[in-house]
């Protein structure tokens, strides 16, 4: 089996974001770039079920600035075969994404293509479901067990009620959630080996895909910042306020 | 203008989040159909009728639509999203899973978690874990988009009177089936429904712990929720999960108990409208956004704190 995985650069999750002074977007300059959380959960499904001889080959694949060649590193350190950048500095959108990433596994012919459920960045939770669609095949998104069988897929997902399972039939896409797995820390000398695999770079014009943004950000702000209140003394003073002066209780 | 809102539902009851949703589309404007796409569902389409505002319900009832598969409920809703300027589904797992597929298959954009309709094709959405709102026009022909329950109030569940129509089921893809599910049991209001809701995070150590949160929680009327920590820790499961990847929540009452109040936490529950914090470290960033703060080890103060409530209900 051959599994695509996709991985996004973004701002780290430690990061706390700004707004531009000027509402056009948010402060990236001088911020740390990371792989996308649930990407890395992605990569080391991925890497789980090569090792557990159920994968041949893996595939990471990113869309954006010549800067996501360090995330691919990183899915190659971890245990990803090759990589592919589609290198673009404009502005892609979910369907954009999904589209090139259409193309993408148009050539590359993987039974299996693994997302993050969301991009921390945007929050946009869409391009694994419309990745599917184009495709035309079956989705698992949100997901917490992956089994492989013979020519299908067992994908165990959360759910507002808990959790559910589904069967898909082969190829599909399938999105991770946070309780997937642990991803591995990289160690060094993968990351020396890292440096010596494939990673080819396409542009979106190569794969033939329109992928103009369809929504126009007219403003970025902040929302307005909570007050801190006040600290009580004791449990019984809490339940006091809560029920004489917030009338909550 | 007319307006699809695709309901969610149990195939037994339609769930709350569908009448916050009609609520956005009131605020868009236009003709407003509900669509129940399920198995059995009649009842659902009954109550659907019965929402205020709404003009047309259509039922699409099947085997296939049992288990709100999104391969077939998508095909359903492009099937149908001829004639309409927007579809609209609440940012649940359900909507989250189906509606970016029907935007795909219309080749338009979608909008996700939708806090505030500016025009009807201008809308808020939160982005970077709600640190920042965003304004986003939208120039495609049908606009695809799921709403944020708790940014927009209930619309009336009753006093409506809306036409039902039976619409002929698309055909079963055949590509994916339902195996089983492990929902999680209790008696308790649902977290997103909760006008209260006692959360927990890592400072509880362990499962058995929560039995003191769920003790208050039965006190106040309340929800148990939980931090990412808590669930991954195994805790709690993963549905108790407020925050940027898990449920958001803005219940009148919420206590974070043992809770940090990480970035990711506070996405979740940062529009609740009272916030209590209860954590023995002074400087945990809960307390920012807390309006009441209680230093204190929690299990100390959260047993106290149930011996508080008998009090109070004692003394009327
Ligand atoms: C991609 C991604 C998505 C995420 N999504 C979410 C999300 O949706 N929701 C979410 O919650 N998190 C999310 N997180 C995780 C988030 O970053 C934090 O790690 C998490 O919220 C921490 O949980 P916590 O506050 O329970 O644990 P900690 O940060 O470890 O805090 C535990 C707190 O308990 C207090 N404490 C300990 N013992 C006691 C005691 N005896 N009495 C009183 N206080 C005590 C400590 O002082 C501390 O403040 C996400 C992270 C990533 C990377
Ligand atoms: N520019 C990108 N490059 C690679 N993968 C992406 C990109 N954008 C989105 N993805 C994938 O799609 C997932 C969901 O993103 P989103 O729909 O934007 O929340 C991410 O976790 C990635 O796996």
């Amino acid at each position: 089996m051959k599994i695509l995985v996709a991985v996004k650069r973004v701002v780290d999750y430690n990061v706390k974001v700004r707004a531009k002074a000027d509402g056009t977007g948010v402060e990236t300059a001088n911020v740390k770039m990371s792989m996308n959380p649930f990407d890395e959960i992605a990569v080391e499904e991925a890497v789980r079920l090569q090792e557990a001889g159920k994968a041949k080959e893996i595939v990471a694949v990113s869309l954006g600035v010549a800067a996501c060649q360090d995330t691919i590193r990183t899915a190659l350190a971890m245990g990803a075969d090759r990589g592919v950048l589609v290198e673009t500095d404009a502005e892609l959108q979910p369907l954009a994404v999904a589209k090139l990433l259409k193309a993408v596994v148009e050539k590359e012919n993987p039974d299996l293509v693994i997302l993050g459920k969301q991009a921390i960045d945007d929050d946009f939770n869409q391009t694994g479901q419309m990745l599917a669609a184009l495709l035309g095949w079956p989705q698992g998104t949100f997901a917490s067990k992956v089994e492989v069988g013979a020519g299908a897929v067992n994908v165990t997902r959360e759910i507002d009620g808990g959790l559910e399972t589904v069967a898909l039939k082969l190829p599909a896409v399938v999105t991770t959630d946070l309780r997937l797995n642990e991803p591995r820390f990289v160690k060094l000398p993968n990351i020396m080996k890292a440096k010596k695999k494939p990673l080819d770079v396409l542009k979106p014009a190569d794969l033939g895909v329109d992928a103009a943004p369809r929504l126009v950000t007219l403003k970025v702000q902040e929302p307005p910042k909570r007050q801190a209140g006040i600290k009580v003394e004791s449990v019984a003073a809490l339940v006091d306020k809560l029920h004489k002066e917030a009338h909550v209780i | 203008m007319s307006i699809l809102v695709i309901a969610e539902h149990d195939n037994a009851a339609l769930k709350a989040a569908t009448l916050n949703a009609v609520t956005a589309a009131t605020q868009i404007g236009g003709d407003i159909t509900v669509l129940v796409a399920g198995h059995d569902c009649g009842a659902v389409a009954q109550a659907a009728a019965q929402v205020g505002d709404v003009k047309k319900v259509l039922v699409a009832d099947a085997p296939h639509y049992a288990n709100q598969l999104a391969e077939n409920v998508a095909a359903l809703v492009v099937g149908l999203a001829g004639g309409y300027s927007h579809i609209l589904a609440p940012a649940t797992a359900t909507g989250k899973n189906t509606l970016p597929r029907v935007a795909a298959l219309l080749d338009v954009a979608q909008l996700s978690d939708v806090v505030k309709v500016e025009s009807p094709d201008t809308f808020v959405r939160p982005i970077y874990a709600g640190n920042v709102l965003a304004t986003v026009q939208s120039s495609d022909k049908v606009k695809v988009m799921t709403v944020r329950g708790t940014a927009f109030p209930a619309a009336a569940a009753t006093g409506g009177s809306a036409s039902v129509e039976t619409v002929a089921p698309a055909a079963d893809a055949g590509v994916s089936s339902f195996v089983g599910q492990q929902l999680t049991k209790s008696d308790r209001p649902e977290l997103t429904a909760a006008k209260i809701i006692v959360s927990g995070g890592r400072g509880m150590g362990n499962g058995e712990n929560f039995k003191l949160l769920e003790d208050v929680a039965d006190k106040l009327g309340a929800a148990v929720g939980a931090s990412r920590a808590a669930v991954d820790a195994g805790f709690v499961p993963n549905d108790y999960q407020v925050g940027q990847t898990g449920k958001v929540v803005a219940p009148s009452l919420y206590v974070a108990v043992g809770i940090s109040g990480a970035i990711q936490h506070l996405a979740g529950m940062k529009d609740s409208k009272v916030i209590v914090a209860i954590n023995k470290d002074e400087e945990a960033p809960i307390f920012q956004v807390a309006d009441y703060g209680l230093v204190a080890d929690l299990f100390a103060a959260v047993p106290e704190m149930s011996k508080e409530l008998d009090k109070l209900k004692a003394a009327g």
